[in-house]
């Protein structure tokens, strides 16, 4: 189990990014991070990741307490981060150094075949479409077998119809080894198809808005009545959260922080 | 990538002939205006428009390097200045790639040590001539550390300004790998910089050759500077355009040869651009 326990930060800069936030998530379970700008949800994975360290409060999986990249831990990024000088294949194993080159080999060409880029074991980088790179970057982290999986606004970058493929494709993989997803989004559509919660954070400083859970089976109908539901439900949460926190920065409100959709 | 290349040209098979003409055309065509100039030349002197003494048709130049190459006197002068070139290239490439790396590395070492290394950038590295014979004698040594101070600056400064532009991004990825400090060097800094380190190395080596010559004019008794300052004193002409020639030569080979040896490090980041270009 995940536990974060009022995890605050607070950069050298002295911007308040992220006050108190608790959660306990279950191992298997799906969460998705929903919020405007500035609302500490990056902040918020970087300190589960182990990258930053939170100022107060701490982040404990299985009782040890993350204060640096653990093992247990794979991250997805805004952007696949592929290293360039490395084939697809070896980039999927990249973080598999320990293992016999023999058990490697097999695990990747199992995780190319599965992410469906068995053709493209021998390409470089950039030589992927950006689908196809995310999902070289899904399958270089999964690889490993982590127990948590977060994801950084995975496919923010990707156009409306790939972004769909790999939600999809994400749920497929999940099911494999259903390890603890944890994504932060500013799509209202993929929060929904994807979460078992939706935690919705408020701005300035970032912390926990409301908690939406989202009980539909899977797949989920993106055209059902019910997921309408659910959405206008975390949208009713979102336009709340941003009205509030109008409403205690009394100085500025810029129109750009309140697009989050 | 090699396997690639044929499959592109069936592809584009009504294009592959042209492509495939271009590719031997375009290199040839730099070769017309010093061709050309060297004909006209030859012809002017043989038609006896000039006599060609104080500069010597293509033909004559041949002949002193072929007569050089016969008396033996070329290797040992070819050799000469490969030695210093080497070893001056050697020393500056380990003491660029070192303080360069440790200056990239950590910051302190950066605000310690660059701003010395930026003055001493500064001074033109031919007014080093004077306190080095004084210092190092007349013989190899000096010579050798003037080559060495000519290759450092190149390779110091494109191996911290490589490190210093690692995407942090990607660091990052070797940190979520829980890289060691070692693994985060040998997996994710040095293939990295590998390209800017090549650039770094091939401008060192051209400055490397640049200053054999200046060491050789201090005084030396064999090398191909001396073949210069020799057919100066002597009135050779033909002499110092066979050196100048085989100084061409040389530098171009090495130069490949560094680019050959790289080329397939380098593949991930040049092979699909070569061949889009053709």
């Amino acid at each position: 189990m995940l536990a974060l326990k009022d995890v605050g930060k607070t950069y050298p800069n002295g911007v308040h990014a992220l006050e108190r936030f608790s959660a306990e998530i279950q191992p298997g379970e799906i969460i998705a991070i929903i919020g405007g700008s500035g609302c500490g949800k990056s902040t918020l994975l970087r300190a589960i990741a182990g990258l930053d360290r939170a100022s107060t409060g701490s982040v404990t999986l299985d009782n040890a307490v993350i204060t640096s990249p653990h093992a247990e831990i794979g991250i997805i990024f805004q952007e696949p981060r592929l290293l360039p000088w490395l084939s697809v294949a070896d980039n999927i194993g990249f973080g598999l150094a320990d293992l016999p080159a023999d058990a490697r080999r097999e695990r990747i060409a199992a995780a190319l075949a599965r992410v469906g880029l068995a053709d493209k074991a021998a390409a470089w980088p950039r030589e992927l479409s950006g689908g196809q790179a995310q999902r070289v970057a899904i399958a270089r982290a999964l690889v490993p077998q982590p127990e948590v999986l977060l994801l950084d606004e995975p496919f923010s970058a990707l156009d409306a119809f790939t972004r769909r493929d790999l939600q999809d494709h994400l749920l497929d993989l999940w099911a494999d080894t259903r390890p603890t997803l944890i994504l932060v989004t500013h799509d209202v559509d993929e929060a929904v198809v994807l979460a078992d919660r939706v935690l919705v954070m408020r701005p300035r400083p970032g912390r926990l808005f409301e908690e939406i859970t989202i009980n539909l089976a899977r797949p989920r109908d993106r055209k059902s009545e019910l997921f309408d539901t659910f959405k206008r439900r975390v949208l009713t949460a979102l336009d709340r959260s941003l009205d509030r926190s109008v409403r205690d920065v009394t100085d500025k409100s810029s129109a750009g922080e309140a697009m989050w959709w | 990538m090699t396997v690639d290349l044929p499959a592109l040209e069936q592809t584009a098979a009504p294009r592959a002939a042209p492509a495939r003409w271009s590719r031997v055309v375009r290199p040839a065509l730099g070769l017309v205006v010093p061709v050309v100039l060297a004909l006209g030349w030859e012809l002017v002197v043989y038609l006896g428009y000039s006599n060609g003494r104080l500069v010597p048709p293509p033909s004559k130049v041949f002949e002193t390097i072929v007569a050089l190459a016969k008396s033996g006197e070329l290797s040992r002068h070819i050799l000469a200045t490969l030695w210093r070139v080497g070893a001056g290239f050697a020393l500056g490439v380990i003491a660029g790639t070192v303080m360069g790396a440790i200056s990239g590395y950590w910051d302190f070492a950066k605000r310690l040590l660059d701003p010395t290394v930026q003055a001493l950038r500064a001074i033109p590295s031919l007014a080093w001539v004077p306190l080095f014979v004084l210092w190092l004698g007349i013989f190899e040594t000096s010579k050798v550390a003037l080559i060495a101070v000519g290759v450092f600056f190149p390779i110091y400064l494109g191996v911290m300004g490589a490190i210093l532009s690692v995407d942090r991004k990607i660091v990052e990825v070797g940190r979520v790998f829980r890289l060691s400090g070692p693994a985060m060097i040998r997996r994710i800094l040095l293939p990295a910089v590998l390209p800017a380190y090549v650039v770094a190395l091939r401008v060192g080596l051209g400055l490397g050759w640049m200053f054999v010559v200046a060491a050789e004019l201090i005084g030396a008794s064999e090398g191909l500077g001396y073949l210069l300052l020799d057919g100066q004193q002597l009135g050779k002409p033909a002499q110092i355009l066979a050196a100048i020639v085989i100084f061409a030569i040389l530098g171009k080979l090495t130069d490949w040869l560094i680019e050959v040896a790289a080329a397939p490090l380098l593949r991930w980041q040049d092979a699909f651009g070569a061949r889009g270009g053709a």
